[in-house]
């Protein structure tokens, strides 16, 4: 009785398990990758078969603004997200448990708070009679408000303030693993504070500003809620251009080849930065050490 | 780090920064006026009375909630379903199938957008709870996955092994064994879910028209036209759930 079926029993257990791995990739297959694949079919066949879409990548002087603002703001924000959250995380590194408690909830509260509703806020604070404004001409500052928002600097204060808690979480997990005894055996083998952080800490803490930079960027790249709010129509990044193909201009050929585009370069990121953040399996061992 | 007064205060700085949006919406949301302003004279409830008196308001809280709801549960299935199946049954699968499970996280909302536009206009989707609840689950699932596989990695597989030695069937040990265990992952799973799907504003715009209106889709028309504080009472209240939720979990691990 008990070594009969168990053999039958384990193979039913492996059919039951590969059947639960089975029925929702089949299910992703038919309701997200052929959507998505269609996609990508569409920027060769739209509006005929040809690679035409994906010359005017090289021709078309529009095409090109669209591109370079987006890498451009892309890049300000990534850079400025990362020197913001590193020094954060080495802010937050030496204090006392309570205070970075505090801090550390506050990064979380803004992570779930709707991106919309933080767009709509900082509209609010930006605007030429916002808080801004009005709290430097009440001092007598300035006379005429400041162009604070419906161009690229309101554009990079929000999309800096939706990335730092992705930046700030990776920062600061892979901070926190780095073994603070050897700074302490630098120090004592005579190495300034400088020379330690900058030949000891800083290299240890490289990987996880890599993985944070990478993630910034692939979101960055295909934003288009703060963008469109905070920049007013004025700064026209690739999301919102796709939109714009799609719901005015009905260009379906090169919304699709732009999408194709992006979803390109967001994978070869992706695949860049798994070198450096583990997704996944290694979420997960993160999750049982600490 | 010693000598570290400067990152520390870079650090309460970029607090500072974080909060300032949230702070802010309190006082927006007691404005007396009809536009967007801080109260100068006095502070009025009515952009709150107006949300609670506006028909539209709480038919989009009730779309979305429905939306949401329906997509977190299909979420928490799919996703895991399949981490529980590689968790078991790992190789191939796991190299392969996982960074395609996972990739409606990475892959830009637009493109989802745009896929799903044509997508669902060629099968009769478009504008319907059904097409809006699949795509909100399908970048949910992802979610799911990561979280049920932390769970599962603290959990010994051997416990299954005994439970289906000792003469349990396959479902009965995923019910009384398995999913028992990994409470936690699926929990934190469905909420990750529920709230991407709440907060979900690009495939929206696209995919519905008049039949479902979700929340994000009522605020986005609030401020093309003109910024109503309502907005305002609206965040203000969204802001003290999560916070209020936040804590609720935070004291709950404790």
């Amino acid at each position: 009785m008990s070594a009969a079926p168990r053999p039958k029993g384990a193979g039913r257990t492996d059919r039951f398990y590969l059947l639960m791995i089975v029925l929702p990739c089949a299910f992703l297959a038919a309701f997200y990758c052929l959507p998505v694949l269609n996609v990508l079919v569409l920027s060769v066949t739209e509006p005929e078969p040809g690679l035409q879409n994906y010359t005017m990548l090289a021709e078309s002087g529009a095409l090109h603004r669209i591109l370079i603002n987006t890498l451009r703001v892309s890049l300000s924000t990534t850079v400025l997200t990362l020197i913001l959250g590193y020094m954060f995380a080495l802010g937050i590194s030496s204090m006392m448990p309570r205070a970075r408690t505090i801090a550390l909830f506050v990064v979380l509260a803004s992570f779930w708070i709707s991106a919309l509703i933080r767009a709509y806020a900082w509209v609010a604070i930006l605007q030429p009679n916002g808080l801004i404004n009005g709290i430097l001409m009440g001092l007598g500052l300035i006379d005429e408000p400041l162009k604070l928002v419906r161009n690229e600097l309101g554009v990079i204060i929000g999309m800096v303030h939706y990335m730092l808690p992705y930046a700030i979480l990776p920062i600061y997990a892979n901070m926190s693993g780095i073994d603070r005894s050897l700074m302490r055996a630098s120090r004592t083998l005579g190495a300034n504070r400088w020379r330690t952080f900058w030949w000891v800490f800083f290299p240890q803490s490289l990987p996880g500003l890599a993985g944070a930079g990478i993630l910034v960027m692939i979101f960055s790249l295909g934003f288009y809620i703060t963008p469109a709010v905070l920049g007013g129509g004025r700064v026209v990044m690739i999301a919102e251009y796709i939109s714009i193909q799609i719901s005015e201009t009905l260009r379906w050929g090169v919304a699709t080849m732009l999408a194709t585009v992006l979803v390109m370069v967001v994978v070869a990121l992706t695949v860049w930065m798994s070198k450096y953040l583990k997704v996944g399996g290694g979420l997960a061992s993160k999750g049982g050490k600490a | 780090m010693s000598g570290a007064t400067f990152p520390k205060v870079i650090a309460w700085a970029v607090t500072c920064f974080l909060a300032l949006p949230v702070l802010i919406m309190l006082p927006i949301s007691l404005t007396p006026n009809r536009y967007l302003s801080l109260p100068e004279d006095g502070v009025s409830l009515r952009h709150y009375r107006s949300l609670w008196e506006d028909p539209r308001w709480l038919e989009s809280i009730g779309d979305s909630l429905f939306v949401a709801v329906c997509a977190a549960a299909l979420a928490v299935i799919l996703g895991a379903s399949f981490a529980i199946g590689i968790w078991r049954r790992g190789g191939m699968a796991e190299r392969v199938l996982q960074p395609i499970m996972l990739a409606p996280m990475i892959v830009p909302p637009i493109v989802h957008s745009v896929a799903f536009y044509k997508g669902w206009a060629a099968v009769g989707l478009l504008d319907t709870y059904t097409g809006l609840i699949l795509v909100h689950a399908m970048k949910g699932t992802p979610f799911v996955i990561l979280t049920v596989a932390a769970a599962l990695a603290n959990f010994d597989p051997r416990t299954e092994q005994a439970a289906r030695s000792l003469g349990a069937s396959a479902w009965r040990t995923m019910a009384w064994v398995v999913l028992p265990q990994i409470k936690g992952g699926l929990l934190s799973g469905a909420i990750f879910a529920f709230f991407i799907s709440w907060d979900e504003i690009i495939v929206a715009l696209f995919i519905t028209m008049r039949q479902v209106y979700t929340l994000p889709r009522r605020i986005w028309d609030g401020l093309e036209d003109n910024i109503d504080p309502a907005i305002a009472a609206l965040g203000t209240l969204m802001i003290f759930v999560t916070v209020a939720l936040m804590i609720a979990q935070s004291v709950r691990k404790k």
